[in-house]
């Protein structure tokens, strides 16, 4: 760390005109709140304006689809472990060969994220070899129930083939 | 010669002057009030904007219904008094705060006298020759409503909040009452009208009156800003000091009456310094024909709009002093100041005749 040598003004010459620097320095203020009062306000009015989320915002998880329908996770379990808070829970299973849910030999049987545990570190994305999990823009993520807070397989994968993604906050 | 009803005219003059002094009352006391919350929100916005953000603005089209529902809030919260506190002295003290506050715009000149509709009009309620002091003293009884404030709760927050007020109010009053002196030596006269009188007659505000007249009304308006107990000089109900300060045990309509009783209070000390330093309606001259004049009122209502507007920049500007640097400026700065200013301006006056002011040209 760099440090930074603070000069302290020099002593007025006398008080006159120390007086005079007070005086000064509190038209500044004045000055500044004034400035501030023309710009416009800061606060997005949030209900009817949206804020504007970043790219790598790690809002709620998705379970994303190859383009030909099947899904990307495997049933590997590294998000489960890479998982601080215990948040995740897969189960993984047989690929039945004759009508494949994944592209592996495996599949994820059961995939439940606790909302309320999860702290949207990211880690289980970095953990995900297929890049199966991916954690998307959605932030309204309240709800009034325990219950509801345990997101299932179906609410978290991906909608079916060959869609957009629905990461967009826009309603529509 | 006889009236109505058998009363002489003489007898019903009086009659109609009493009833045309309660109408200007209820009208001037419904004012204030209703100026009073809508100050509430204006200073809630403007500290909002200053702050970069936007205030209340969910209230009906731009917030504008915010202060009535304020109103209807405060009205049905419920009242605490606390267990140990005096009761009768808890309940009285916000009165005591708010009607001086009140009745001090009665002698307030809100515009010249003039005609309507051939009928003499008057812009004030009452024209007194001590108008000034019966000012300053009205607001002197507001004090006690802090102070018994703060000792009927029965609080140490509240109680040092009240003494807060009382220090602060009683030393501000000197530098204050001496910088009005100015003006009331520059006027030779107590009574409010006259002392807008004869600055719009001289054409120059007696803050114009350089340099005293300036030094005295910036010095009125420093200890204007203290007398109100408003921020900077909020020591009275310093939030993070003393939980509330003197109304820290108030809640409901109680607690809205020493809101309403410092907002009055601002709006008071505006009106006094635009009487005294700022020429009340100038520059409508006081015998203008009819319309013109009838402006004066409007002209007097823009200069207190620009000191409430300060009044709520300072607070959006200024941390809060503490409290012996307070005590310094006081007395150790404005009191000595303006004991100076009005003893040079007495001496000119005295050398000088009567509304000629040589430094003025």
């Amino acid at each position: 760390m760099a440090f930074v040598e603070v000069k302290s003004p020099p002593p007025p010459a006398n008080a006159l005109s120390g007086a005079m620097a007070d005086v000064t320095a509190l038209a500044r203020g004045l000055g500044v709140t004034l400035g501030y009062m023309f710009q416009k306000p800061v606060t997005i009015q949030y209900p009817e304006e949206r804020p504007r989320i970043s790219a790598r915002h790690r809002g709620r998880h998705e379970l994303e689809r190859h383009d030909n329908g099947l899904e990307k996770c495997v049933g590997c379990e590294l998000c489960a472990l890479a998982c601080p808070s215990k948040a995740i829970f897969v189960e993984g299973a047989e690929n039945p060969p004759d009508a494949p849910v994944s592209i592996g030999e495996r599949y994820a049987k059961t995939y439940i994220v606790n909302m309320i545990r999860c702290i949207f570190c990211g880690f289980c994305v970095e953990a995900c070899p297929t890049e199966a999990l991916q954690l998307k823009k959605v932030f309204e993520l309240a709800d009034y129930t325990r219950e509801s807070m345990i997101y299932s397989k179906e609410t978290l994968l991906a909608p079916a083939p060959k869609r957009e993604a629905t990461d967009s906050w826009m309603p529509g | 010669m006889d009236g109505l009803f058998g009363l002489d005219v003489a007898t019903w003059d009086i009659i109609l002057a009493v009833i045309t002094a309660l109408i200007k009352a209820f009208v001037i006391v419904n004012g204030l009030l209703l100026a009073f919350a809508y100050m509430t929100l204006t200073e809630r916005k403007v500290l909002g904007r200053m702050q970069a953000r936007f205030g209340p603005n969910r209230v009906g089209p731009f917030g504008l219904l915010q202060p009535i529902a304020d109103g209807i809030k405060l009205a049905f919260k419920e009242d605490v008094t606390p267990r140990q506190a005096n009761f009768w002295v808890h309940m009285l003290a916000p009165m005591m705060a708010l009607i001086p506050a009140l009745i001090i715009f009665a002698v307030i000149p809100l515009g010249p006298e003039m005609r309507i509709l051939g009928q003499p009009w008057t812009w004030y309620v009452a024209k007194i020759n001590v108008g000034y002091l019966y000012a300053t003293a009205i607001a002197s009884v507001g004090v006690y409503g802090l102070v018994l404030a703060g000792w009927a709760s029965n609080s140490k927050y509240a109680l040092l909040g009240g003494l807060r007020a009382s220090a602060q109010v009683i030393s501000y009053e000197l530098a204050q009452g001496l910088a009005a002196m100015t003006a009331l030596v520059l006027a030779g006269s107590l009574n409010l009208y006259e002392i807008v009188n004869q600055q719009v007659s001289s054409g120059l505000p007696y803050a114009l009156y350089l340099p005293f007249g300036l030094i005295a009304f910036v010095i009125y308006v420093i200890a204007g800003v203290a007398e109100t107990n408003r921020s900077p000089f909020d020591m009275a109900e310093a939030e993070g000091e003393l939980g509330a300060g003197f109304h820290t045990e108030y809640s409901g309509f109680k607690w809205s009456m020493f809101f309403m009783a410092e907002y009055v209070n601002m709006i008071n000390i505006s009106a006094l310094a635009t009487v005294l330093f700022l020429g009340g309606w100038w520059p409508i001259p006081t015998d203008a024909p009819g319309l013109i004049q009838g402006l004066g009122p409007i002209v007097f209502l823009i200069k207190i709009g620009a000191f409430m507007f300060m009044f709520i920049w300072l607070r959006a500007t200024f941390p809060r002093l503490r409290f012996d640097r307070l005590m310094a400026l006081g007395w150790k700065v404005l009191l000595p100041i303006a004991l100076v200013n009005l003893l040079l301006t007495s001496a000119v006056v005295a050398l000088w005749p009567l509304g000629v002011w040589p430094f003025a040209q």
